[in-house]
């Protein structure tokens, strides 16, 4: 068609519409709109009968990908190698039938995020971006709003307020600028951190660089049972002490530390007193004021909510000073600079409001499964629980299997997902420095497996680990020199080792 | 909203599509928890005869059953292997009591 015949063609068209009333030719137009919407619509429903909405992720790939350098390592310590090839062969039930993916027991290291958490978070990454801190517009009061209202739900959790609630990047960076920052500010007169042996890395390390800067620390013993003695703890509080960080529950162990008498020292020689409650924080009761806490590290993604946040309680009143290790725009009191992550804070705000909503019926899940699956590791031969069996939350549970290497255990033990103590001692051979706290040895340290029980944990998996753990420890032991001496009535501890 | 306090009728109905969305999760843990939780929830209030608690409760199932329609929807769209306790056949649409 020329460019001529077309304006022509308009001026015709344009002509019949000025003859027709106006509505009619509106009507016409909108039937002829409808007509190719519905035909575009039809179009795409027939697209998605062939394009399926599913995207399906295969793990099974990395997992043997993990496997086989796993066993191309061990092939250079022969004797780990032997046992733990044959029991990889044995690392699947026999059933066909069933699936692949193992069942999940790290909770310690990590948990799901709950499709409640999920469902708030996906707003902010679709409609609600506007800056938090953006005060002149809807865009950022909107997620401003939301931003509070998370605050609230975390700080209902331990009986803050809201305005003590410190948004930071997880417990790792909460822990640091309570070491830092606290004893950076009270350099001139304190010089002295008290803390415990099996707290976790991030704390420990970040001790480790106060020394540098020219503070003592002292690394307070635990009993067999993983506890503290308050008798020491007292002992080692000094006129120049400005800070007490002991955890609130063990990562590796489950142990609970006794906070309430903790604090009630603490404020009595007028020591501030940090707990990292990453792992305690919606899961045992913690109540800040009646605990005399006066600061508290948390973790999202510890409460199934997302990774990448979690927050720092600051007491007000009586005000706790700290020096902050991250300067900008003085967001967070001045604390913790930086835009945050609205999707990120209110996910964990969700989490944290599905803690207050769900705490009893957790715990009593929780409990329930917890007492079925020590129940059924105990009752394996030499089995024992580490750590004190009263003081503990009931969802970390850490076992030896005595005469079985850990690390072949859990070779052999691919399709349940779990840990030989922390995720970052996981990664090397190297036994469990918390267990060592305890007073265990090598042997005993190397054959621990730590169980993690949440809300996602069903009954039917409990089941399912009892009777793997049971048949694997059995085949691995047989395999086991010192099993069958063991067996023949033999005193290990009376053997002469030769060697080392 | 005046508190009227919803009829057995209705809160039957809400149970049983709570009950049917959260058996629509693929990923087990998730189903499994949302079955339990349904199940406990309208068992736990069985005898609640206070309409504002009833209408309250009613709300907050409403709301909830919004999160599972949109949930479910999206662990259908995103899966993964079935786990080892699951079996291959037959996932999610179990008969449901
Ligand atoms: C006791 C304890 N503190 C701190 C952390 C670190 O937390 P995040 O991953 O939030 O930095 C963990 C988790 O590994 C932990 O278990």
């Amino acid at each position: 068609m020329t460019r001529s015949t077309s304006v022509e063609l308009l001026s015709r068209l344009s002509r019949v519409c000025s003859l027709r009333t106006r509505s009619s030719a509106v009507t016409i137009l909108a039937s002829q709109l409808a007509r190719s919407y519905s035909s575009a619509a039809a179009a795409a429903v027939k697209l998605s009968d062939d394009v399926s909405l599913e995207t399906h992720t295969d793990i099974q790939r990395a997992a043997r990908e993990q496997a086989k350098t796993r066993a191309a390592a061990s092939f250079t310590s022969p004797d780990a190698a032997s046992s733990g090839t044959s029991a990889l062969q044995h690392a699947y039930q026999e059933n066909t039938g069933f699936g692949t993916r193992p069942i999940y027991l790290d909770m310690q290291a990590t948990t799901p995020t709950d499709p409640r958490v999920l469902d708030t978070m996906l707003k902010f990454y679709t409609g609600l971006y506007g800056n938090p801190h953006s005060n002149t517009h809807a865009y950022g009061w909107e997620t401003n709003k939301e931003i509070e209202n998370a605050r609230d739900h975390i700080a209902k959790v331990i009986n803050a307020n809201s305005k003590e609630i410190i948004f930071t990047s997880g417990a790792t960076e909460s822990n640091n600028t309570v070491l830092k920052g606290v004893s950076r500010f009270y350099k001139k007169t304190k010089k002295h951190i008290i803390t415990t042996r099996t707290e976790h890395k991030c704390v420990l390390e970040a001790a480790r660089a106060m020394i540098n800067e020219g503070f003592e620390v002292t690394f307070l013993n635990v009993d067999s049972q993983g506890l503290i003695s308050m008798k020491e703890l007292e002992e080692s509080i000094r006129p120049d002490t400005c800070l007490v960080s002991i955890m609130a529950v063990n990562n590796e162990i489950g142990v609970m530390q006794p906070l309430k008498e903790i604090g009630a020292l603490c404020r009595e020689k007028k020591v501030h007193f940090h707990t990292d409650a990453a792992q305690a924080y919606g899961k045992i009761p913690i109540d800040v004021n009646e605990m005399n806490i006066d600061l508290l590290s948390i973790s999202s993604h510890k409460i199934y909510g997302p990774k990448g946040i979690g927050a720092l309680f600051v007491r007000r009143r009586p005000r706790v000073r700290l020096e902050p290790i991250i300067s900008g725009g003085g967001q967070e009191r001045g604390l913790r600079s930086g835009t945050l992550a609205p999707a990120l804070v209110t996910g964990f705000g969700e989490a944290a409001r599905l803690i207050n909503q769900e705490y009893s019926s957790d715990i009593a899940h929780v409990s329930r499964l917890s007492k079925k699956l020590v129940d059924g590791l105990l009752s394996i031969d030499h089995t024992s629980l580490n750590g004190s069996p009263d003081h503990r939350y009931p969802g970390c549970i850490n076992v030896s299997f005595a005469y079985v290497e850990g690390e072949s255990l859990l070779m052999a033990l691919r399709d349940i997902a779990l840990s030989s103590g922390s995720a970052c001692t996981s990664a090397s051979l190297e036994p469990s420095y918390v267990l060592h706290a305890l007073g265990k040895d090598d042997a005993m340290a190397h054959s621990s497996i730590r169980f993690g029980i949440g809300r996602f944990s069903t009954e039917q998996e409990v089941d399912y680990v009892i009777k793997a753990i049971s048949e694997r420890v059995k085949f691995l032991r047989e395999l086991s020199p010192l099993w069958e001496m063991v067996q023949e009535g033999i005193d290990l501890n009376s053997i002469e080792w030769s060697g080392h | 909203m005046p508190a009227v306090s919803p009829s057995r009728r209705q809160v039957l109905r809400l149970y049983k599509q709570l009950i049917k969305n959260a058996n629509q999760f693929n990923d087990y843990n998730f189903r499994e928890y949302f079955l339990r939780r349904a199940r406990n929830t309208f068992k736990e209030n069985k005898s609640v005869q206070d309409a504002a608690k009833l209408q309250s409760l009613f709300a907050e199932g409403q709301r909830d059953l919004g999160i599972l329609k949109r949930q479910s929807i999206i662990s259908q769209m995103y899966t993964f292997d079935k786990l080892v306790v699951e079996p291959l056949h037959k996932h999610g649409f179990k008969p449901s009591t």
